[in-house]
């Protein structure tokens, strides 16, 4: 008897998650689906009114944003995979590198330095921005991708996270059997402690990949260039577009075109988001 | 009304005559572009030193100018979306839109270094729009034209608030343009019939000649469920032209008794339903294109008839020719763009001819007003429009259409010449733009109720020192 | 942030510790020129006068506090500082609620929930797209004459159309709303990985002593989370404090109606307009301090009530 009513009771629950659940997935695609119907739309139809049905302007659209168009858009879909993916290799590489050393060594300063870079944790990144310009000024970088690919090395918060789940799955016995096969330190970084590190590198590469191709504040402050430029400025770029040439559907086209490949990245990677995140947890 | 508009008329063309004949005297055979670069070279005092660049760069917020010049300026070739060449010169185009102030941003970075950038890099003609040319005009960075090689003379056919707009304080002329953007009512006919029992333009006018017949009107439209304006916007620049005093005077900013009456009989009509606080270029005031967006008239210039009004879209009222135009409460102005040689071009006798061919060349001016249905910046050119018969071509998916066409037959011209011609725009500061933004978007909380009309202009107070930290309020 | 690894006095050991010191060199090189020489000069400039006005160059002139105080007097910092928290705090609370949920579902056994892996696959996909087009999509979902308008006109719940954009509470609203909608996956993904953690003889000891679901989610679970739950805060507080793209697109900068939207980094933007180093300098150092304080705040908080249990 009691047994049963336990099972009723989670069959109840069970029904409300997956309602929510379904609910939620809605909210979640929605936009998508709205993204993609607002990109085979011509202008004219899109200032009309909204519908749910596709029209037929997709490849109008797009063709006039990527042959016809004064932008280049190609070549900002370049700009946008190459600061991206360095940044986030850059950003998982070196953050696991500094999480390791706070994690394997004991040196002298080892707190206070932890310390320390939580508390630059809290340094938000507009705060310096106008500093960061004008330097970059000074050192010549603008209209260069090095301001916005290499200072993801520094990145606290990606550190935090590569710590605590390092203090979960990496037992310092490891590191003494490969010493004792006679690895050198960056090897035993390298070969042993990446490859273990991996669901947590994956997770934080999606994060990483996606707000960096996602961006616009600080790029739009060091890319003056057209060619130099990443989709998010170009796409602001062609929704400041004035009367002659605003085009509604071109700016959904190229929004639909610049999301397709995060969603190729985020499903490649998303595995370890849904199956192995056990592997990558913080430590209760 | 009408007896006194072919006065105007007659009396524009007459003076538009003279001006034709003492024209062609000076110059034997102008077939454009070739005709008028040699006068230029032969016949100018001052002249500019000889072309040494390679590349000519042009900085442009839209493409626009260089549609105009692929189309009308004859020795120009067209390479790519962004490039072109004039003999051996290359012409580069930089598009910067305006939003955010971009556009003037990368003027400002690039015009101080232009004497040392690299001959290559170096800006040689950039364009500027009414509401901040002052700004390029008061500075160094504009060469004079007179320097160019381009006289009173040669500008003596276009009308005197371009010329006002880009004079700066010591009186010299810094800029040309090929337009005259007077701007009057485009309203909806099939409403007008509705609201007044007629679609006549002069009848129209006469129901709408001041601001109280206007009220008066806007009551009747909304009776029959229209909204007189498709957003309290759509006027502002009615108003804003006709002020007595600028923005800004000594750093101080003030608001001008008929921009107050803007706020004024603007919070009338949305309290009364009888027109929105919609931002302009959104949705909702576009609606109004369409027949079931039940907008009575909009307020603009031939560029917002010809290009915005959806007229190569099926169901739009301008596609049918729906639309009538007529002066308004007060004459105005709406846009406008001015060509500047940029100081230090290494290619000034090219910019001279550019300008000179695309903004005071009759032919090509009449090109221009035929082919791209721009109203143009010259008096005698419009005056023969008037009385032209300007075929209705109809709108297809690819073409707008002619502006005859979407006016229901409807010849604007001599509207717009008469409004050109009463233009005065001594009342310009290089605050405008900052101001006028910054001002709509203040008063839009006084129309929704969100604040009192002190609160709003106290938001309008701060908004405008955080751009212009330098101006006082008060 | 225990310790995991135990110090070991052993001469071979600490031999090896050089290394700390060495992985730490591109950490500290990158961080120094690219985060702290800049940060260094944001505070020296917000001593100064210092802008463009159109094509003239005001300043530098030194004027001490004199930033600081235009900045801190007329209410208005506190003012955007408070839309900030609102809007916030409006986003988060939802958000972390239904994070807890939804990870609580997923990483409960007696569930058992099919197609998982589709669902948490589909919860971090809104944060794909790029903020400024999402707050598009909702400025004209909302319009006045927009399909929402249309679809409540027509069912009747309203006979003339709700103006989104005019009122404090739906501007606000939307802007929570998308942020809770954005980030609610990543948090979600944090906060299942914080679970998963938790060693599950603990949960089967609380069944045995006859804990409901409901009891062992309040007294096991949550506690154990908190770690996890500081970090979450922190860093969604910090991303709050930076709130930007949202209702800069969905108000046009405008921060309307009345500025009630206006976020602190909004107001910096305003004075990026003229390059405006001593106020927008002065800005960023007051934004530092208030965001290292609250961080500080929770940190404190957190970590004591650890000590109490």
């Amino acid at each position: 008897m009691k047994k049963e009513k336990v099972t009723t009771a989670t069959q109840i629950r069970r029904v409300i998650a997956y309602i929510v659940l379904v609910i939620i997935t809605i909210l979640c695609l929605f936009w998508f689906y709205i993204l993609f119907i607002n990109s085979t739309r011509s202008h004219a139809e899109l200032t009309k009114g909204f519908t749910l049905l596709p029209s037929s302007f997709i490849a109008k659209n797009l063709g006039n944003v990527l042959l016809h168009g004064t932008l280049p858009i190609a070549r900002g879909m370049l700009n946008s995979l190459l600061i991206s993916a360095s940044s986030a290799i850059l950003t998982t590489y070196f953050s696991a590198m500094t999480a390791f050393a706070i994690h394997a060594y004991r040196f002298r300063g080892r707190k206070a330095i932890f310390t320390f870079i939580l508390a630059i944790m809290m340094i938000p990144t507009q705060v310096t921005s106008l500093g960061f310009v004008r330097l970059m000024t000074s050192m010549n970088l603008m209209d260069n991708f090095i301001p916005l690919i290499v200072p993801s090395i520094a990145a606290p918060v990606v550190f935090f996270y590569m710590k605590q789940s390092m203090d979960a799955t990496l037992p310092a016995s490891l590191m003494e059997a490969a010493r004792i096969d006679g690895a050198s330190e960056v090897r035993i970084f390298n070969t042993i402690v990446i490859p273990l590190m991996k669901p947590a590198i994956a997770v934080q590469a999606i994060f990483a990949f996606v707000s960096t191709w996602n961006n616009y504040f600080l790029p739009a402050l060091i890319l003056h260039k057209d060619y130099m430029k990443t989709l998010p400025i170009l796409i602001a770029q062609l929704r400041a577009a004035d009367f002659l040439k605003f085009d509604m559907g071109q700016v959904y086209a190229t929004i639909a075109f610049s999301i397709f490949p995060v969603i190729v990245v985020y499903l490649l990677l998303s595995k370890y988001i849904v199956g192995g995140t056990t592997a990558g947890a913080v430590k209760g | 009304m009408k007896r006194r508009m072919k006065m105007l008329t007659s009396l524009a063309l007459a003076g538009a005559m003279v001006v034709t004949m003492a024209g062609c005297g000076g110059k034997s055979n102008t077939s454009s572009g070739q005709g008028t670069k040699e006068k230029s070279t032969s016949t100018s005092q001052a002249k500019p030193a000889e072309d040494t660049g390679k590349v000519l760069n042009i900085q442009v917020w839209n493409e626009e100018f260089k549609s105009r010049i692929e189309n009308h300026y004859k020795d120009y070739q067209k390479v790519s979306d962004t490039e072109g060449k004039i003999g051996d010169v290359t012409v580069k185009w930089t598009i910067t839109p305006s939003k955010d102030n971009a556009y003037q941003n990368n003027l400002d970075t690039l015009l101080p270094k232009n004497a040392d950038a690299s001959a290559d890099d170096k800006v040689d003609m950039f364009l500027m729009e009414a509401d901040y040319a002052l700004k390029y005009v008061n500075s160094d960075y504009t060469m004079k034209l007179s320097d160019l090689g381009i006289t009173d003379d040669d500008l003596s056919d276009q009308y005197q608030y371009t010329k006002d707009i880009v004079t700066d304080k010591d009186g010299n002329i810094k800029g040309s343009s090929w337009q005259a953007c007077s701007a009057g009512m485009i309203y909806n006919r099939e409403a007008a019939k509705a609201v007044l029992g007629t679609d006549d333009p002069d009848k129209v006018q006469e129901a709408v000649s001041d601001w109280d017949k206007f009220s008066e009107t806007a009551k009747k439209a909304k009776d029959k469920g229209y909204k007189i304006t498709s957003t309290v916007n759509d006027t502002y620049r009615v108003y804003s032209t006709n002020v007595s005093a600028p923005w800004v005077t000594d750093n101080k900013v003030s608001i001008d008794p008929n921009i107050k009456n803007w706020v004024d009989n603007s919070k009338k009509m949305v309290e009364a339903g009888e027109t929105t606080t919609a931002d302009l270029w959104s949705d909702d005031w576009s609606k109004g294109f369409y027949p079931e967006g039940k907008v009575f008239a909009y307020f603009g210039p031939a560029w917002l008839i010809n290009f915005s009004m959806a007229s190569s879209t099926d169901g739009s009222i301008a596609n049918k020719g729906g639309w009538g135009f007529c002066v308004g409460p007060q004459s105005f102005y709406w846009g406008g763009t001015w060509i500047a040689a940029a100081t230090g071009t290494d290619n000034p006798n090219l910019v001279a001819n550019i300008i000179k061919t695309m903004t005071t060349d009759k032919d090509v001016l009449r090109e221009i007003a035929d082919k791209d249905s721009d109203c143009v910046n010259s008096q005698s050119v419009l005056a023969d429009l008037a009385s032209a018969d300007i075929p209705k071509r109809k709108p297809t998916k690819d073409d707008g259409g002619s502006i005859t066409w979407i006016l229901g037959g409807q010849n604007p011209y001599a509207q717009l010449a008469e409004g050109a011609s009463k233009l005065d725009l001594k009342n310009i500061s290089i605050y405008d733009q900052g101001c006028t933004e910054e001002f709509q978007a203040a008063m839009k909380n006084y129309f929704d109720d969100n604040a009192s009309y002190d609160k709003a202009v106290a938001q309008f107070n701060k908004a405008v020192v955080e751009k212009y930290p330098e101006l006082s309020t008060d | 942030m225990e310790k995991t690894v135990k110090p070991q006095r052993n001469n071979k050991v600490t031999r090896y510790n050089k290394w700390g010191y060495i992985f730490l060199i591109p950490f500290f090189v990158v961080f120094v020129i690219f985060q702290l020489i800049p940060l260094v000069s944001t505070i020296y400039n917000s001593f100064f006068e210092n802008y463009r006005s159109g094509l003239q160059q005001i300043g530098p002139n030194f004027v001490g506090l004199g930033n600081y105080q235009k900045l801190l007097t007329g209410g208005d910092f506190f003012k955007y500082f408070g839309n900030t928290m609102i809007m916030w705090i409006l986003g988060f609370v939802p958000q972390i609620v239904i994070s807890l949920v939804l990870a609580y579902w997923f990483t409960d056994p007696s569930l058992r929930l099919k197609g998982q892996r589709f669902f948490k696959t589909v919860i971090y996909m809104p944060n794909l797209i790029m903020a400024a087009a999402f707050a598009m999509l909702f400025f004209t979902l909302f319009a006045d004459t927009g399909p929402i308008n249309s679809m409540l006109q027509q069912v009747g719940i309203w006979s003339k159309p709700y103006s989104f954009m005019s009122h404090v509470g739906s501007v606000r609203g939307m802007v929570a709303f998308m942020n809770c909608l954005m980030w609610f996956g990543n948090t979600t993904i944090l906060l299942m990985a914080g679970m998963m953690g938790i060693d599950t003889s603990l949960f089967e000891a609380a069944e045995v002593d006859g804990a409901t679901a409901h009891q062992i989610f309040w007294k096991v679970t949550l506690p154990l989370l908190r770690p996890i739950l500081v970090y979450v805060m922190i860093t969604s507080l910090i991303g709050g404090l930076q709130m930007f793209d949202v209702p800069q697109i969905l108000t046009n900068g405008t921060g309307d109606p009345v500025r009630s939207s206006m976020t602190l980094i909004m107001w910096l933007n305003k004075h990026l307009y003229n390059y405006n180093y001593g106020m927008g300098g002065a800005l960023s150092v007051i934004l530092l301090v208030v965001t290292a304080v609250l961080s500080f705040a929770v940190f404190r908080f957190s970590a004591s009530s650890e000590v109490d249990n």
